[in-house]
């Protein structure tokens, strides 16, 4: 095999999800479809690595300075919704549901990892949150031991502030069964019970 | 081929590979005992290793020595019962962060277990939100007990008296009378009430951190060239901001 091929795949197998056989198969597959797909694929890796950075008010990825929800009018400037990264704030955007900002942290606190305060962007948000003169911040971290341990150090570090702070709420998926929940997901589900109107 | 199933308390989750965790458990009869589990970092099995549940681990090994692999289900989520308290979720990350950094491998600890099985209840319990601190600090000075530290608290180590005491000495960890403390009490910890003090000037469970804070520093991180974790110190700030504040207020209307 010739050294650039071998590379190649030695490179391809490092990526999540995919092993040194999946990436002889990808690079087989790319190679028999060399123009349609190769060639497209290549260039489009060189644009991205070349253009997409983070954001510098909110750290979502996108091309510029600052991403586009950031610069969108027609968002909500005074809602800063918070997630663990990228990922997350891709997550929310699918939904479709939210109209405010973002501000990515870059994780959460974790005393077995020694990741502390200033490892993340919090110090940053609350800056942000200060010149946007923003009435909400909603934390959207996971619903874990450290999620929830980053949401409260968050929150006592706004309490200062006039700043609304919201949680999403934590309990029963929705499709999802009780039958099927564990003990932790129904505690929460039946303290967040909410009344039902007519 | 060794191998083992017993009830566990999950006391920490590091990601090996891109689906895989290296859990940590609290066992019994194992005491303090790593594993790998299959698919620990995958979407199904992320709420069961959280620091702080209460599972059914099945263990397996080729050889006794290596990391062997764990089979896990999960018994109760304990924080799950209490993300929206602050304190209590302080107090799980205190309590796994020790056990990880205190503890040496798989040496049994049934006493130890037991105490954090019955700790992790209470804090579960406790909707008030403090009333688990007592038993909190009761649980380090056993922590420091397992780990080959006892202190002495029932006597007092100048006189021998068996009441009055009201200080604990920083060096030898026995506990002091108030009469005999003199000159050097402002040199002593203070012992709370609740562990038989008679004059505790601080809220009683910030002087509990401090003494066990003191000693788990001293007698069992330094001994690792290690600093107390940093969990510990956020819930020792926590209940000082807390009670120190409840002790000024106090202080202002006498």
């Amino acid at each position: 095999m010739h050294a650039s091929l071998d590379q190649l795949i030695r490179k391809l197998a490092r990526l999540p999800g995919l092993g040194p056989r999946s990436a002889r198969r990808a690079v087989l597959y790319l190679l028999k479809n060399r123009d349609r797909l190769m060639v497209p694929l290549a260039q489009d890796l060189f644009d991205v690595a070349s253009q997409v950075r983070a954001c510098a008010e909110c750290g979502n990825l996108d091309h510029g300075d600052k991403c586009s929800i950031c610069l969108d009018p027609q968002r909500d400037h005074s809602c800063i919704c918070v997630v663990e990264d990228v990922g997350d704030l891709w997550a929310m955007e699918r939904a479709a549901v939210y109209r405010g900002v973002y501000h990515i942290l870059g994780g959460t606190l974790s005393a077995l990892d020694g990741r502390g305060p200033d490892d993340l962007h919090i110090d940053k948000l609350l800056r942000r949150a200060d010149r946007l003169a923003a009435t909400e911040v909603i934390l959207a971290l996971s619903a874990t031991v450290d999620g929830q341990t980053t949401a409260h150090y968050i929150a006592e570090r706004l309490a200062a502030t006039s700043v609304e702070v919201t949680r999403l709420a934590h309990g029963v998926p929705v499709g999802g069964e009780l039958d099927y929940l564990d003990d932790g997901t129904l505690a929460q589900a039946l303290k967040a019970r909410a009344k039902l109107v007519s | 081929m060794p191998e083992w199933q017993a009830d566990a308390i999950i006391i920490s989750v590091r990601p090996h590979g891109e689906g895989n965790s290296i859990v940590s458990l609290l066992t019994a009869d194992y005491g303090r005992h790593a594993g790998l589990v299959r698919g620990g970092a995958s979407k199904k099995m992320r709420g069961t290793v959280q620091p702080g549940n209460r599972v059914q681990a099945s263990w397996r090994a080729r050889l006794s020595e290596q990391l062997g692999q764990m089979q896990l289900e999960l018994t109760q989520a304990v924080p799950a019962r209490f993300l929206d308290s602050p304190m209590r979720l302080a107090g799980v990350a205190s309590i796994c962060a020790l056990l990880e950094g205190a503890l040496p491998e798989r040496e049994p600890h049934a006493g130890l277990y037991a105490g954090t099985d019955a700790l992790l209840s209470l804090i579960a319990m406790d909707d008030d939100n403090t009333g688990w601190l007592e038993g909190y600090v009761r649980w380090e000075l056993g922590l420091l007990h397992a780990a080959g530290y006892q202190l002495d608290l029932d006597r007092c180590a100048a006189s021998g008296e068996t009441t009055n005491l009201a200080y604990v000495s920083p060096k030898s960890g026995a506990a002091v009378s108030q009469n005999h403390a003199g000159q050097f009490a402002n040199r002593l910890l203070p012992l709370p009430r609740f562990l038989g003090g008679v004059a505790c000037p601080a809220h009683d469970w910030v002087a509990g951190l401090d003494l066990t804070g003191h000693f788990l520093a001293k007698r069992v991180f330094a001994a690792h060239n290690a600093d107390i974790p940093a969990a510990r110190r956020r819930l020792a700030d926590m209940v000082e901001t807390r009670y120190k504040q409840a002790v000024d207020n106090q202080e202002a209307v006498r």
